[in-house]
């Protein structure tokens, strides 16, 4: 993957960054330019305003991969999940810091700022969320809690050339 | 709109072919049914293609002009169009065929649909796979296609009670199908045990829960139905040929234990037929991991929402049954050439309504669906089939 590619996505996967729409209130992750909600599509072009997620949520379903995504073969086996966030989007994050036999439906966690993956021992490092259980304390500083702020550009580690 | 018959199918074998190639098997397929439609390559009007991933798998792009060039009919200038949607490619090709002949734009056109995929690394083959779910925001973090069938896997065994012995069911009748069809992929019976002890792939999937990487083509040839007696005693109508789509990461979804776009086109096929799930003797589901046909006998309305996986451990869908789903062994069997198979599955449902289909003949075939899905289910196709007497 390019680094703009993933770069441009930073506000979203480092910093939970969403969108409301403010005709009907419904929020989105990742941010939408139209409101599938709202009857009339149209009215909602440019009414979708920038909402922050707060990064807590919880375990919808999960599911403990073997056969990994590409760039993920270090992890395996891994817990990835569907996280209900108290904000309403859906998200789909590993969960980490925790016995995988300690995984249930119904389990509250935060998101988390993690390395996701690297492209190869000399490619891009891809950073974004990850969720861990909410009352464990080494799961780290959630995202909302971290700081408001959105990175300027991609880390240092990303801007070396490879 | 006219009437729009099938006329003739034709197949290839399903599965590793390594002494075959992407071109070869698409020209065998449409070949095939060509002779079985009694017509001439200069008979036809236009070639449609489902493909999902060539330039991925084979690294070639521009694929149906390279069919339609080794099959002879590039001098005649053949309109030749690939059709892409997902693991559905095969299915939707067969829409715009559909559309075409409909229409009165073309008397008679091929829909072939063909997939090479053991030319790459099982891995790759995995990646490419997880490209019909949201790369930037499903694969990026994780997920592969089964990964992402797990969750609704877990998600059904949640809310219904489904269990991991019923979904285990789901491979076994596959296998037990695919046994009775020489051109499937896998052809050897399998237990409930040995589903349940095969290595996992994305809990509580297994191994035996996952269709294989298979190479493959099928074909049909499609014409006005009015005009269909002049080719084959049997002609076999296109009730309905419907499309829908739904979002792209299942995270989006309202509900994750139905596809919203399997529910949608069942319900439009079901109204423009005048038929009912009920009317229907054999259908062939899409059946990519076994959680799928599970969401879809449900989705499609063969069974109340959350009770497939005990009506299918039942025995209710075996030969025979109400209905009888993947004679062909589905793609867990028959095996999963992603653009090759919504073609296949009319293939199979085609010669079920002929009365060809031999070992696995559902006797008295007159009604069949059949229901093809990209990813996750943000493309779902369902095609109503029924003997034109």
């Amino acid at each position: 993957m390019s680094i703009a590619r993933f770069w441009r996505e930073t506000p979203r996967r480092y910093n939970l960054g969403g969108s409301k729409c403010t005709t009907c209130g419904t929020v989105y992750f990742p941010p939408r330019p139209v409101c599938p909600e709202c009857t009339h599509h149209r009215q909602s072009i440019e009414k979708m305003v920038p909402f922050q997620l707060s990064g807590a949520g919880e375990v919808l379903s999960y599911t403990v991969v073997h056969e990994p995504a590409e760039g993920f073969e270090m992890q395996v086996p891994y817990v990835l999940a569907l996280v209900r966030t108290d904000e309403g989007p859906v998200l789909t994050g590993q969960v980490v810091d925790v016995d995988p036999a300690q995984i249930a439906i119904g389990l509250r966690v935060r998101a988390t700022f993690r390395k996701l993956r690297e492209e190869g021992a000399a490619g891009v490092i891809h950073y974004g969320y990850k969720f861990a259980p909410a009352d464990e304390p080494g799961g780290g500083p959630s995202t909302a809690a971290r700081s408001g702020t959105v990175p300027a550009g991609p880390p240092a580690a990303e801007r070396s050339p490879a | 709109m006219r009437e729009v018959a099938v006329l003739g199918v034709g197949q290839t074998k399903f599965g590793e072919l390594w002494d075959r190639s992407f071109r070869e098997i698409g020209i065998e397929a449409g070949l095939h049914a060509l002779i079985d439609a009694k017509l001439s390559s200069a008979d036809l009007g236009a070639l449609f293609l489902g493909n999902m991933a060539s330039g991925t798998l084979i690294d070639q792009e521009h694929i149906a002009p390279l069919i339609a060039d080794y099959a002879g009919l590039a001098g005649r200038h053949l309109p030749a169009v690939r059709v892409e949607g997902g693991g559905a490619s095969g299915a939707l090709a067969l829409h715009q065929g559909y559309l075409a002949v409909a229409s009165g734009a073309y008397d008679y056109v091929v829909v072939g649909g063909a997939e090479k995929l053991t030319d790459v690394p099982d891995a790759t083959a995995t990646q490419i796979t997880a490209s019909t779910a949201d790369h930037e925001w499903e694969v990026v973090f994780g997920a592969t296609l089964p990964a992402l069938w797990g969750l609704v896997a877990r998600r059904h065994m949640h809310l219904y009670g489904t269990t991991r012995e019923q979904l285990a069911r789901v491979s076994v009748h596959a296998h037990e199908m695919g046994s009775k069809n020489p051109n499937a992929h896998y052809r050897n019976r399998i237990t409930v045990e040995q589903v349940l002890g095969a290595p996992p792939i994305a809990e509580p999937l297994g191994v035996l829960d996952c269709a294989p990487f298979s190479d493959g083509a099928a074909a049909v040839v499609l014409g006005p139905l009015e005009e269909a007696r002049q080719h084959t005693d049997t002609p076999i109508r296109i009730a309905a040929s419907v499309v829908a789509c739904d979002t792209m990461a299942l995270q989006h979804r309202k509900e994750f234990t139905s596809v919203g776009a399997t529910v949608e086109s069942a319900r439009t096929a079901f109204r423009r037929a005048r038929r009912a799930p009920a009317d229907v003797q054999v259908a062939e589901i899409h059946d990519a991991y076994s959680i799928c046909p599970l969401i879809g006998l449900e989705d499609l309305g063969f069974v109340e929402r959350g009770r497939a996986g005990p009506e299918f451990a039942s025995g209710r869908f075996a030969l025979g049954g109400t209905p009888t789903v993947n004679p062909s062994g589905g793609e867990k069997a028959q095996g999963r050439p992603f653009g090759a198979v919504g073609v296949a599955q009319v293939v199979e449902l085609v010669r079920q309504l002929r009365g060809e289909a031999k070992e696995r003949q559902v006797s008295g075939a007159k009604l069949a669906l059949a229901h093809d899905l990209g990813g996750t289910g943000a493309t779902s196709v369902v095609h109503l089939l029924e003997r034109a007497n």
